[in-house]
C-alpha cells in the first residue's frame, strides 16, 4: 500500500497542477458518458417509436409478402387463420392489409400503399380512430411527411385506385380525416390507411389480411399455415445496423475525445518524469527501487484519471441526469437520418454505460501513465541525481 | 582492525564516454575505509570526488576494479540488491539537499522508514529523535520550501541519519550555505559521528568542512594525490 499511499500525497500536494490535469480529464469523462448516453438514447428512442408504430410485439407474414418487393404484395393476401382472428379479437393483434395503390392529387399520379387497419386496434400507436368519424365517405388517414409531399390536408379529397383481388381496377374518393405526426417514417411516407374492412370489401378481400402484428408482450401461437412469425429481432434488425452505423460515426467523437484527454495525461507524464528527475534520482538513493519509482509515478498518473472519476461525479451527473430527464430538442435535419426520432431526444445513461466508460478511461489512463515511465527503468541514479535522462 | 574496515576499493577506475573520446574519472583507486571514521575526497572539480562517493553509494559502478562496501561488491549487485543496501546502511546528504517538495519536514524524514516497511509507533520514535538532534523539532509540519538553506540541509542531515545507517556520504553539503550554517552543519555531523559512530565520508572542496576532517584523501585527475590523517581539527 505504500506506492498508492505515496501516488496520492504526490499529486494531492501538487495543488494546481493536479486539479487542471483532473479538471480536463473529468470534462472527457462528462462528455464521453454524454455523447454515449445520446446514441444509447437514440437507439433506445429509435426502437420504442418503431416497434410502437410499426413492429408492435413481433408479425405475422403472409408468405408471399416481401416488404422489399412491392410486387409481392399482388399475391400477398390470405384469409386470417382463426387462431389470429382470436387474438384480433381479443385485442392482442391487429391485422392489415396492405395493397398497391394509385393516387390523383392535384391532377398528379403518385404510386401509394393503400393500407387497411381496424379503426379500433390498440396494437398499433398510428391513430386509427380517426377513421371511425366519417360516416358517408371513406376516410382516411396519411402522416405529416405524406402530407407534404402530396400536397394533402385534413378535408381534402383524393381520388385512390386499386386493382381488386381479380385485378379489376375500381376507383374511390377518399376524404382526408387526419393528419398525424409519426417519427416512423415506414407508417407514414406514401401510404394512405383506411379502414380494414372498407379495404377488405373494395379489393373483395374479405376476412383477408397481408400482415398481422401482435401487440407488445403478447406471445406469438404456433405458425398457421401460410404465415410466418417474424419476431422483434427480425424486424428491428436493419433498423439496429442503421443506428449502429451512426453509432460507429459518433464513436469518432467518443475517440477523439479519449484521444485528447489521454495526450493531456501523457504530455502531463512526460513533463512530470522530465521535470522530476533529480526527485527519482533521491528516491532511489533514499532505497527505492527502479520497479517501484515506475510503479510510483504510473499511479500518479492512474490516480488522475480515479479523481478526475470523482470530480466528473460531481458535476457530471447532476447535468447528466438533467439532459435525461429534460430531453433536448432536434433539428428538422434529423429525419434525414432514415429512421425514426423524435422531436426530442432523451440521452439514457445507464450504470454499465457510466462503469464502463470509467473503467475504460481510467485503463487507458494507467496505460498511457505508465508508457513514459519506462524511461525510468534505463535511469542511473547517479544520472538522475545530476539531472540527466538516459 | 580488519573487521572495522567498512569500504575497500581496489584498482578503481571509471571512464565516461564522451563520443569519440573517453574519460577517466577514476584511476585505480585503492583505499579503505573503517567504521567511525569522518574522511573526506578532496580536490578540484572534476578530480573524481562525487563519482568515487557513487560508487561507494552504489549509484554508480565502476568500470573495471572492485569496491566492496560492508561486505558487498558493488559492482555485482543488482538494481534491487543496490536499493537495499542505500535504503537500510547508506544515508546521503547531497549539495542542493534533495529534499521531496511536497512532503513535510516530517514525511521526508520519515520516508527512508517507510520503505523498509518499518512499523508506524517505531517510524514516529525514530524521526522524533533525528529531528530533535538536528534541532528541528519544531519545524516538522514545515515544508522544504518554508525553511531557510540550513534548515533544509539539517533535515537532510535527519533523513540520512534516521535509518542508523552505517556510512553516511555528503557530497558538497555546504556548498550552498553561509559560512555559519555551514559550521552549525559540520558540528552537527562531528558529534553524530562522535556520539553514534556512524561513518561520515564528505567529497568536498570547501575549506570550512576540510577544518573539520578526520582524514583527508585528495584526489587530482582521478588518482589519489595524499591520503593522509588529520591529528587535530580546526573546527569552529
Amino acid at each position: 500500500m505504500l506506492i498508492p499511499k505515496l501516488a496520492l500525497r504526490n499529486i494531492l500536494s501538487a495543488g494546481l497542477r493536479t486539479w487542471l490535469s483532473v479538471l480536463a480529464l473529468s470534462f472527457s469523462f462528462v462528455a464521453i458518458i454524454f455523447l454515449q448516453g445520446v446514441y444509447d438514447g437514440l437507439n433506445d428512442q429509435v426502437e420504442r417509436a418503431t416497434v410502437e408504430a410499426q413492429y408492435g410485439g413481433g408479425q405475422y407474414w403472409q408468405k408471399a409478402y416481401d416488404p422489399y418487393d412491392p410486387l409481392s404484395l399482388e399475391d400477398a393476401h390470405a384469409p386470417i387463420p382463426p387462431q389470429l382472428q382470436e387474438l384480433t379479437a381479443g385485442g392482442g393483434a391487429a391485422p392489415i392489409l396492405i395493397r398497391t395503390a394509385t393516387i390523383y392529387p392535384q391532377g398528379r399520379f403518385r404510386s401509394i400503399l393503400l393500407k387497411g387497419i381496424d379503426p379500433d386496434q390498440k396494437v398499433l400507436s398510428v391513430p386509427s380512430t380517426a377513421l371511425r368519424s366519417l360516416e358517408n365517405v371513406i376516410p382516411g388517414l396519411i402522416g405529416s411527411r405524406m402530407a407534404k409531399s402530396a400536397g394533402l390536408k385534413k378535408g381534402d379529397v383524393v381520388t385512390v385506385q386499386w386493382r381488386d383481388v381479380h385485378g379489376t381496377f375500381d376507383a374511390r374518393d377518399v376524404t382526408i380525416a387526419e393528419v398525424f405526426r409519426t417519427n416512423v417514417q415506414d407508417v407514414d411516407n406514401d401510404q394512405i390507411w383506411i379502414p380494414l374492412e372498407r379495404l377488405q370489401a373494395f379489393t373483395r378481400m374479405e376476412n383477408q389480411a397481408t400482415i398481422v402484428v401482435l401487440k407488445k408482450d403478447v406471445l406469438p401461437v404456433t405458425d398457421p399455415p401460410g404465415w410466418e412469425f417474424k419476431d422483434s429481432g427480425f424486424l428491428l434488425r436493419d433498423l439496429r445496423s442503421l443506428v449502429k452505423m451512426k453509432s460507429v460515426q459518433g464513436s469518432v467523437m467518443y475517440l477523439l475525445l479519449l484521444f485528447l484527454a489521454m495526450l493531456a495525461i501523457f504530455d502531463t507524464q512526460v513533463l512530470s518524469i522530465w521535470r522530476r528527475r533529480k526527485e527519482m534520482g533521491t528516491l532511489m538513493a533514499l532505497g527505492m527501487t527502479r520497479t517501484q519509482v515506475i510503479e510510483l509515478f504510473t499511479m500518479e498518473g492512474a490516480l488522475h484519471g480515479v479523481l478526475a472519476a470523482l470530480v466528473a461525479a460531481i458535476y457530471g451527473i447532476p447535468l447528466l441526469a438533467y439532459a435525461a430527464g429534460r430531453g433536448f430538442d432536434l433539428p428538422i435535419a434529423t429525419d434525414n437520418f432514415g429512421f425514426a426520432i423524435g422531436e426530442k431526444l432523451f440521452p439514457a445513461y445507464s450504470p454499465a454505460l457510466v462503469a464502463g466508460t470509467t473503467l475504460l478511461v481510467c485503463i487507458v489512463t494507467t496505460i498511457v501513465s505508465y508508457l513514459p515511465t519506462r524511461k525510468i527503468a534505463d535511469l542511473k541514479p547517479a544520472d538522475a541525481l545530476r539531472g540527466r535522462l538516459s | 582492525m580488519e573487521n572495522s574496515v567498512l569500504i575497500r576499493t581496489h584498482d578503481l577506475d571509471k571512464i565516461y564516454s564522451l563520443g569519440l573520446t573517453d574519460l577517466k574519472a577514476l584511476d585505480r583507486i585503492t583505499l579503505s575505509v573503517a567504521r567511525g571514521e569522518f574522511v573526506g575526497f578532496v580536490g578540484p572539480s572534476g578530480s573524481g570526488k562525487t563519482t568515487l562517493l557513487n560508487i561507494i553509494g552504489s549509484l554508480d559502478v565502476p568500470t573495471s576494479g572492485s569496491a566492496e562496501v560492508l561486505g558487498r561488491r558493488i559492482e555485482s549487485l543488482s538494481h534491487k540488491e543496490s536499493a537495499g543496501l542505500r535504503n537500510r546502511h547508506i544515508g546521503f546528504i547531497f549539495q542542493t539537499f534533495n529534499l521531496l517538495p511536497v512532503y513535510t519536514v516530517y514525511e521526508n524524514v520519515e520516508f527512508p522508514l517507510l520503505l523498509q516497511g518499518m512499523e508506524s509507533s517505531r517510524r514516529k520514535q525514530l524521526v522524533g529523535d533525528a529531528l530533535e538532534w538536528v534541532g528541528l523539532a519544531d519545524r516538522a509540519d514545515s515544508r522544504p520550501a518554508q525553511l531557510s538553506g540550513g534548515q533544509s540541509q539539517r533535515v537532510a542531515i535527519a533523513r540520512a541519519i534516521v535509518k542508523q545507517p552505517e556510512i553516511v556520504l555528503a557530497d558538497e553539503p555546504t556548498a550552498n550555505l553561509d559560512a555559519a550554517n555551514s559550521h552549525h552543519i559540520m558540528k552537527t555531523m562531528a558529534q553524530l559521528n562522535e556520539d553514534l559512530k556512524t561513518t561520515f565520508i564528505f567529497a568536498t572542496h570547501d575549506e570550512k568542512v576540510i577544518g573539520y576532517l578526520k582524514r583527508k584523501i585528495t584526489l587530482v585527475d582521478g588518482k589519489i594525490a595524499k591520503d593522509e590523517t588529520v591529528e587535530k581539527t580546526t573546527a569552529g
